[in-house]
Parts: C-alpha cells; sequence; structure tokens
C-alpha cells in the first residue's frame, strides 16, 4: 500500500506466556483496543515498525502531488483544474498530518525528509508511473484513491493512536477523491471515441500497477504478523486486494471498459472474482528505484528541496533577528 | 463589445485571476515546504474560483453564449485582456511571492471599491471575493517583510524580484474609459492607497522601490509579453485538440 514494504522486527511473534510483564501488558492492551499513545511503554519494535510505516505513508502522500500535479495546469475545464488543486492540496495535508504523527514516535519532519530525499525512505510505486493523458487523472483517483481507501479504512483503528485519528480525518477526503475520479472516467467514456479509448488506455496501464498497491502476497511477507499481532495492520495485503478486485471490477463495467486481464472470472464458490498473478518483477524493479518516473519524482523533490532552501533560512533569520530585537528591548 | 463596458471590465479582472491562478497553481508539489504547497494551492483556488464569477459575468453580458469555459479555453493571446503583471513567470519562489504582493495590494483595494458600484452584479462579485484577496494580501505582505528583511540571499533576491517587476505595477493603477464607467471616480483612491501600503511595506521589508521605472502596459488592451502565448499553448491544449468534447 502507501507502506509497501515495512520491515518490522524480523523475529517471529512471541506469545504472551513468552512476554516480559512490561511487554505483556502492552499487548493485552493491544488486544482490548486500547489505544496506544506517544508518552505509552512500547516495544523497540513497535515504535520503528510505526515511523518506517507512517513516514513511508507521509513521503507516498508528498511524491503522491507529483503525478496529478503534472495536470494541474492542463485541467480541461475551469471546474476541473479547481478540483483536481483541492485534491493534490489534500494529499499535501495528508502528507502533514502524518509527518506529525510520526514526529510523536521521535523523529522530526527534516530527518524524514532527509531520509527520503537521499533515497533511504521508501514510498507507493505506484507514484513511479507517469500521467500521460488526462484519463489518467481520472484513473488514478478511481483506482489509486480508492486503492488508499481500502488500505486506510482499517487503519482508522491502528492501535497506536495519533496514527488511528490521522487516518479517520485522511479518510473523510478520500472518498471525494475517489468520486471525482470516477466521475472523470464516466465523462470520458460517455464522450467522443476518442476519450473513450483514452479512458481504456488508462485503465490498461493503472490497472495491475493499482494491484501492486497492496505489496507483496502474504506468502512472500514475512512481516505480517508482528504487524498484526500489533494491530498496527488489520487485514493481509492478499485480503485488501481480493477486496479492491470485487469492487473495482464492477464499477469498469458500469463504464463499458474491460480489465486487462485475461484470467479474470467470477467465482461463484468463493463470491469472489479469481484474478491473474501480478508481475511483482516489475514491483520489485519499480520499488527498488527502476520504475519509470523513480529519477524524475525525486529530482522533482529534491529540486524543490534545494531551491526552497534559501526561503526557509530566510524565515529562520528573520524570526532569530526580530527575537533578539524583542530581548534587546525588554 | 465596446457598447458594454461592464463586459470587458469583467474580462480584464477575470483574465487577470485567471492568470495569476493558473502560475500559482503550477507550484502545487513544488513549493519550499509544505505549508507553502497548501497555501500556495489555496490562493490559487480563490483565484480560479473568481475567475468563473468574473468570465462567467462577461459572457452572459456578452450575448454570444460563450461560457465561461470558452473564454478561458478557447481565446488566443490577444483577446486576453489581463494585466501583465499577472503573466510573467513563477520564476524563482521571491519572484512569484513579488508578482503576488504587487497584484494583491492592488486588488485588495479595488474589489473592496467594487462591493459598492453602481451594476449590481458587479458588486456582488466583489464583495464575494474581497475576504479572500484581503487574506491573500495579509499573507503576501507578511512574506515579503520577512523575505526582504530576512537573510542577506532573500533580501538580494527580494529586491531583484521587485526591481524586475515594479515596471509591471503601474498598469494596474492606468485608468481608461471602461474602468472609470464600471468603477466610478473612486479609482484615483486605490492609486493612493497603493502608494502608500506598498511604500509602507517595502521599508519595513527593508527594499528600494525602482525610482524612475519606465512603467510598461498593454494587457488591459490585449499587448502581451511572450510569456503569455506558452502559458496559453499549456492551459487550452485539451481543448484545442478535441474540439466540441465534454470533460
Ligand atoms: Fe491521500
Ligand atoms: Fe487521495
Amino acid at each position: 500500500m502507501y507502506a509497501q514494504e515495512v520491515k518490522s522486527t524480523g523475529k517471529g511473534v512471541l506469545s504472551l506466556e513468552e512476554m516480559d510483564p512490561v511487554e505483556r501488558a502492552f499487548q493485552e492492551k493491544v488486544n482490548a483496543g486500547v489505544k496506544i499513545e506517544p508518552k505509552d511503554w512500547m516495544p523497540e519494535g513497535y515504535r520503528k515498525t510505526l515511523i518506517r510505516q507512517i513516514s513511508q505513508h507521509a513521503h507516498s502522500e508528498i511524491v503522491g502531488q507529483l503525478p496529478e500535479g503534472n495536470w494541474i495546469t492542463r485541467a480541461p475545464t475551469l471546474e476541473r483544474k479547481a478540483i483536481l488543486i483541492a485534491k493534490v492540496q489534500d494529499e499535501a495535508g495528508h502528507g502533514l498530518y502524518l509527518y506529525c504523527a510520526a514526529e510523536t514516535l521521535g523523529v522530526s519532519r527534516d530527518q524524514m525528509t532527509e531520509q527520503l530525499l537521499s533515497g533511504k525512505a521508501k514510498y507507493s510505486s505506484i507514484f513511479n508511473y507517469p500521467t500521460l493523458t488526462w484519463a489518467d487523472i481520472g484513473a488514478i483517483g478511481w483506482l489509486v484513491d480508492g486503492a488508499a481507501i481500502m488500505n486506510q479504512v482499517p487503519l482508522q483503528r491502528c492501535s497506536f493512536g495519533p496514527y488511528s485519528r490521522a487516518m479517520i480525518r485522511v479518510c473523510k477526503e478520500e472518498s471525494f477523491h475517489q468520486r471525482q475520479g470516477y466521475d472523470i472516467m464516466m465523462k470520458l467514456c460517455a464522450g467522443t471515441l476518442d476519450q473513450k479509448a483514452m479512458a481504456q488506455d488508462a485503465l490498461d496501464r493503472w490497472w495491475w500497477p493499482s494491484l501492486m498497491m497492496f505489496g507483496p502476497s502474504d506468502a512472500q511477507s514475512v512481516h505480517s504478523a508482528q504487524s498484526l499481532a500489533w494491530k498496527i495492520k488489520q487485514d493481509t495485503n492478499d485480503e485488501l486486494r481480493q477486496k479492491f478486485v470485487d469492487q473495482t471490477v464492477p464499477q469498469a463495467k458500469y463504464l463499458g471498459l474491460s480489465v486487462p486481464d485475461p484470467d479474470l472470472k467470477w467465482n461463484e464458490e468463493k463470491g469472489g472474482h479469481d484474478f491473474g498473478e501480478v508481475d511483482w518483477e516489475e514491483f520489485f524493479q519499480v520499488v527498488s528505484g527502476n520504475g519509470p518516473c523513480n529519477a524524475d519524482r525525486m529530482a522533482a523533490r529534491r529540486k524543490a528541496w534545494s531551491d526552497g532552501e534559501w526561503f526557509r533560512d530566510a524565515l529562520m533569520a528573520h524570526a532569530e533577528k526580530h527575537s533578539a530585537d524583542k530581548v534587546a528591548a525588554e | 463589445m465596446a457598447d458594454n463596458p461592464t463586459v470587458e471590465f469583467a474580462l480584464r479582472m477575470g483574465d487577470n485571476c485567471l492568470v495569476l491562478g493558473q502560475n500559482v497553481s503550477a507550484w502545487c508539489g513544488h513549493a519550499p515546504v509544505l505549508e507553502e504547497d497548501i497555501a500556495l494551492a489555496n490562493v490559487a483556488l480563490d483565484l480560479i474560483g473568481q475567475t468563473r464569477m468574473w468570465l462567467g459575468l462577461a459572457g452572459e453580458l456578452e450575448g454570444k453564449g460563450r461560457s465561461a469555459d470558452d473564454l478561458a479555453f478557447l481565446r488566443d493571446v490577444r483577446e486576453f485582456r489581463n494585466c501583465l503583471l499577472v503573466e510573467q513567470p513563477n520564476s524563482d519562489f521571491g519572484q512569484t511571492l513579488m508578482r503576488q504582493f504587487l497584484f494583491d495590494a492592488w486588488h485588495h483595494p479595488m474589489l473592496k471599491m467594487l462591493s459598492g458600484a453602481a451594476d449590481a452584479r458587479v458588486a456582488e462579485i466583489a464583495e464575494k471575493s474581497v475576504k479572500e484577496a484581503a487574506y491573500h494580501l495579509d499573507r503576501s505582505t507578511d512574506l515579503i517583510i520577512r523575505l526582504g528583511d530576512g537573510s542577506d540571499e532573500s533580501h538580494h533576491r527580494m529586491q531583484g524580484a521587485l526591481d524586475r517587476l515594479w515596471r509591471y505595477s503601474g498598469e494596474l493603477m492606468a485608468a481608461d474609459a471602461i474602468d472609470e464607467a464600471v468603477v466610478g471616480p473612486g479609482l484615483g483612491d486605490i492609486e493612493a492607497q497603493y502608494k502608500d501600503y506598498t511604500s509602507k511595506v517595502f521599508g519595513e521589508a527593508t527594499l528600494t522601490i525602482p525610482e524612475a521605472a519606465f512603467m510598461q502596459k498593454g494587457g488591459k488592451v490585449g499587448l502581451h509579453t511572450e510569456a503569455l502565448g506558452h502559458m496559453l499553448a499549456d492551459m487550452q491544449f485539451l481543448q484545442r485538440s478535441y474540439p466540441g468534447a465534454q470533460w
């Protein structure tokens, strides 16, 4: 998802009996659904896992401004332009709430930014794909925000209080994001032949990367168990992916678009769709920096940060000068 | 168009908002800090919202069945009526903020005056926009002061931005018969307020207004700088490439 590659401690999950009394008390609190707050005792692994997950999530929101921002100046009507600006602005706001939530765990925003810009920290693979046509803006809202909602709704119940509360605020805005995306797709599909072809092409290109957003299959994901026990995570990657496919396929049908998966079919017995295997080789390449836009995305963020340095320094310089004035006046 | 000055006037107001909003919106995701990304998006949103009202009014009064979108996306450079200031490229963040300040310092008193305009529909749009403009002016004033009186580098950049952009400020105040017909006799007050306000703020910001600058003008009658054509090529791309399509 927005934090696809979160590694927790790697140790197996301990049973309550194996834990020392402090850790057992912590785990019992988690089990009882009591929120963990920043000042409470927590295992080091829990803190580290959360810092990684929340900061990856924040970085994804920040980098996620870029592919959609790419179309703000070219949005086709004044209303679409306003909606898209508001949407990208929401994503920046999500980044802000999430950085704040991570800061409660003892890491600063500057440190996290440094980790992103140095390439040490990851962000969601989905934002390393290019937005080539206006239909991509529709497809992102529909599919990418749709997948984000699927992931974030259960995170509202995450055991860590600040993360859970940030997710509650974020989820309120996400449904608007998905609706505006689907609305763009509906308009295109009801439009000219060119527009409909544009919509189909966007679905063809964004479908598989959207499924990759849920992260590797559970069989390959060694860290799920501990995160589930800590209630940092509520559902497995495969469960969420299945839910997403089941929700999205009828929406594609309603648009009159076809999902680019020859293996996709309804399975009556399991009450869900069977679908083809994600190209995990592509996923790992994108995550490790070889997606079509990784270099561009990082370059854009680095440029924004380094071009903005004089601005940030100047505000500090002004504040220092004037706090000195105040002290002198006293 | 000449028979109804309000059409031309609404185009000027709307095109100012559209061109500035378009420029500002290009910062989304590229600003120096996250808080600025969010703040600039707010400003752009306000301006695009105001564009829709002004161009909507212009299209309606013109009576040729053109919508705000038609006016925004299907006119060529020579038909745009914005002042030259707002079409100046973003360049660095300092130039962007200076452009905003020089505009806001005019826009806010202008809208305040228009709230009492004889034409009720002009007054209504002005009234809806004036609070937003007041917020924009507060924000840009604060940043101009802090950056002008910040570090050596920021002072230098802001002075450079003022030197470059001041020449476009005169056009805002250069009233013609159209402005006079719609705004009425108060136009001179706006100019006085502008001079007062900007010299006070630049004083606090330790910036110097360039002396004897030759004021550029032409935007109001469709004589623009080269930057506008490039902006329109970008902004109008979809509407031009797929004529008649609905989005
Ligand atoms: Fe988001
Ligand atoms: Fe979103």
